[in-house]
């Protein structure tokens, strides 16, 4: 990828994108997964193309937000960074080396540097164990023996996540939904990972809840320097979580930038829209403010639209967006958009 | 703005009172542990053509009193005792006949999860046009046409060719406007909507919302909003109840309730949300603690363990309960012991909202 200049705010010469530094944490690049399904009364072979060529890089320290609706594939993606999930196409390279092909023995190795917390602290913790020995498990698999002790450590993770350390002998039933998500969080930093996929943290969470573990997070994220992808569909959640967000729409990644290119002067107009849509306290008293309505639903992955697609939702389409799917370039304000008619200025 | 306001009730019976009365209800379910007060002296009036938002934290009583209103609790472990009045008739100790007739044309309800009030191996026109009937006994013809324009009305496309469709053919976002026709098609006076947009995408909730203004615009039906997402509740409510341990502790409008808030509760929801606007570097401002357990609330205020303006030491947040008082602003009360000069006076130097 060679390095281009250009004019700022002059959208009509996108440019290929340079990487933002030299060695991210953690690159992804066309990255792609194909489920395959039966359809139909006859059973027919099809795919669904859950995630569909998607690049993003994470620096170290860096909170990368992932934002779309419901069935976009934030989750896939997630699951493959942490190879949860084998990759269809694509490539993972997690500290200079390409991990997309590692085996299960190879990823042990890693998982000390790669976590995952999941959406549901219902069903993520098993009942059966105590709270000591779900926090613990990473250590033992792992055969690690921190000094003092693995008691010890776990106690003081429990501390570190504001959990009581005389909870070690609980079980997962005895504590609330943020207290269990609490548990979560202290499993995923059992082994000082340097990234952490977070799958939905507080989506299930009362408001109240949600404040106090996003505030956690935040801490956690500056007092280790830890890398987070964090998935969310609540944009106000992710606008205060994330340093940089990506948009995505029906497996593609169509726009991808910093917090103040995302959320004050969007280029795409699926991000515009999103943004528009969210009901906002602050806006109280602004009834007669224009929003965007989108219309219908996402189409579905196991056939979408040709082209760009989200042209089929998209109130600027012409006839080149059913033709020439937009690939995802660099504009004047910063961020990469896939869009070939992008928005300009902030939004209103 | 206030409860009175509504020019409403050009339909049936009553004119002068609201559509819906609901007057000191208690609810309270016996289980293995303890008895659960869900919802313990809660008192409102909703009239035709308005929406009510009732908000609180998981757990606070608010899908109980919904239920109550449609008079879906009269079973052996629960014990209800108040009033319950729709258009002017008292649900509460009413017999299960008596309200099924009710049910649908005086008062219908929009659940959280579709899925729950939708037939998995009935098409879904059928389900709408089966809900038609129950109202409109014989008129087969017509509930099959009447569903198709309800299909048409919430958005769904190709509505001819939906009719035959199963709820699994639907998306989520379908589905849900397929509830909404099944919920609207006896054009119901009043409408509950218990979290209804909670497991959608925001476009797909900006869809649905306009589709409840558009429809309340038409058929001046009153609305409940039941959620716990104080966006919302402002973007549709006129008026908003916000529950805490089966209390309300603080009534009336939205800007009231929302702009200028008196209950410290309420305080801790508006600064715990984050906003697309204000600094995002700030931190949060979390409530601390959990939501109480309905089988043993706290003493006095049930707010007190997790209120930072409590009046330590002799006062009577431990020990009493707040009643909901009025304030100066007409229509607004609240349970709080503070003197209302002090919570205005907290609120205005110390209580900062996403917006600054
Ligand atoms: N095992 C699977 N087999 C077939 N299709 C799948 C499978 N897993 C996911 N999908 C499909 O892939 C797409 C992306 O799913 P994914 O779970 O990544 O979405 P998401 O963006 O996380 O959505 P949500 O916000 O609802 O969690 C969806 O269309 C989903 O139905
Ligand atoms: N059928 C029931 N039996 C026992 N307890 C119940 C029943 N239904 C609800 N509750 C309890 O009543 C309280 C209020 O519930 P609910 O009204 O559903 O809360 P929310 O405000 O989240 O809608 C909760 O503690 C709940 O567990
Ligand atoms: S490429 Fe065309 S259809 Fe796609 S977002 Fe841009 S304007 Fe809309
Ligand atoms: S009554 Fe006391 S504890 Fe309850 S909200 Fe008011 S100040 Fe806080
Ligand atoms: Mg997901
Ligand atoms: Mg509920």
């Amino acid at each position: 990828m060679s390095e281009q200049t250009f004019e700022p705010g002059s959208q009509a010469a996108p440019t290929a994108v340079a990487p933002r530094s030299s060695s991210p944490l953690l690159t992804v690049e066309g990255l792609a997964k194909h489920f395959p399904v039966k359809q139909g009364a006859f059973g027919t072979k099809a795919l669904v193309r859950a995630v569909d060529g998607v690049d993003f890089s994470v620096d170290r320290g860096e909170t990368l937000g992932l934002v779309g609706e419901s069935g976009c594939g934030k989750t896939t993606t997630g699951r493959m960074v942490v190879k949860l999930l084998e990759a269809t196409a694509g490539k993972i390279v997690f500290e200079g080396r390409d991990i997309t092909r590692f085996n299960r023995s190879q990823m042990r190795a890693l998982r000390h540097d790669l976590q995952i917390i999941f959406q549901d602290p219902y069903s993520s913790l098993n009942p059966r164990h105590t709270v000591g020995k779900i926090v613990a498990m990473p250590l033992q698999v792992n055969g690690i023996n921190p000094p003092g002790g693995v008691k010890k450590r776990v106690q003081e993770l429990l501390e570190t996540v504001g959990l009581n350390p005389e909870h070690y002998n609980r079980y997962p039933h005895e504590f609330s939904g943020g207290q269990r998500q609490r548990i979560g969080i202290a499993r995923a930093l059992a082994l000082r990972p340097k990234l952490i996929v977070a799958d939905e943290p507080v989506s299930a969470l009362d408001v109240s809840i949600q404040a106090q573990v996003i505030n956690l997070l935040r801490d956690l994220q500056r007092e280790f320097d830890l890398a987070f992808v964090f998935i969310a569909h609540d944009l106000a959640v992710v606008r205060h979580f994330c340093q940089r967000i990506g948009v995505m729409y029906l497996g593609k990644m169509v726009e991808i930038g910093d917090r103040h290119q995302i959320y004050e002067e969007p280029a795409h107009p699926y991000t515009r829209a999103l943004l528009s849509a969210v009901p906002d306290v602050t806006k109280i008293g602004e009834k007669g403010r224009e929003r965007i309505r989108l219309e219908g639903d996402v189409p579905t992955p196991l056939n979408p639209p040709s082209g760009c697609r989200f042209r089929t939702r998209c109130w600027k389409a012409q006839p080149k967006c059913a033709e020439v799917e937009p690939p995802l370039l660099q504009i004047g304000t910063g961020q990469q958009v896939a869009c070939h008619f992008p928005e300009t200025g902030p939004i209103a | 703005m206030t409860a009175t306001a509504s020019s409403a009730a050009t339909s049936e019976v009553q004119d002068d009172r609201p559509y819906l009365e609901v007057d000191d209800l208690r609810v309270q379910f016996k289980t293995e542990d303890g008895i659960v007060r869900a919802v313990d002296g809660i008192s409102f009036k909703l009239e035709r053509g308005r929406t009510l938002g009732i908000v609180g934290e998981s757990g606070s009583g608010k899908s109980v009193t919904s239920l109550t209103v449609l008079g879906l609790h009269n079973m052996a472990r629960t014990r209800v005792t108040g009033s319950v009045r729709v258009n002017g008739r008292e649900i509460v100790g009413l017999d299960e006949e008596k309200v099924r007739r009710m049910r649908g044309r005086d008062m219908a309800m929009i659940f959280q999860d579709p899925l729950s009030a939708l037939h998995p191996y009935y098409t879904i026109g059928r389900q709408i046009a089966e809900a038609y009937l129950v109202h409109h006994p014989g008129q087969k013809a017509k509930a099959k046409r009447r569903a198709i324009e309800m299909l048409d009305r919430v958005g769904i496309p190709q509505p001819q060719r939906r009719y035959d469709s199963y709820p699994h053919e639907f998306s989520g976002g379908m589905r849900q406007r397929a509830m909404i026709a099944m919920a609207l098609v006896n054009d119901p006076s009043l409408l509950i909507a218990d979290e209804p947009t909670t497991a959608l995408d925001v476009t797909v909730q900006a869809q649905i919302l306009d589709l409840l203004d558009d429809l309340q615009r038409e058929f001046n039906s009153a609305i409940i909003m039941i959620t716990h997402d104080l966006g919302v509740v402002s973007r549709v409510a006129n008026d908003v109840m916000v529950m805490y341990g089966g209390h309300a502790i603080e009534f009336g409008s939205v800007d009231q309730v929302l702009t200028e808030p008196q209950h410290p509760y309420t305080w801790g929801l508006l600064q715990s949300v984050p906003s697309l606007r204000g600094n995002a570097e700030d931190d949060l401002d979390p409530i601390p603690g959990s939501p109480p357990s309905l089988i043993n609330l706290p003493s006095g205020c049930a707010f007190h363990p997790r209120c930072a303006y409590r009046m330590i030491g002799g006062g009577p947040c431990d020990l009493e309960v707040p009643e909901l008082l009025p304030t100066a602003q007409e229509g607004h009360v609240v349970a709080c012991h503070l003197p209302e000069n002090e919570r205005r006076r907290i609120f205005a130097e110390e209580i900062k909202l996403g917006a600054e």
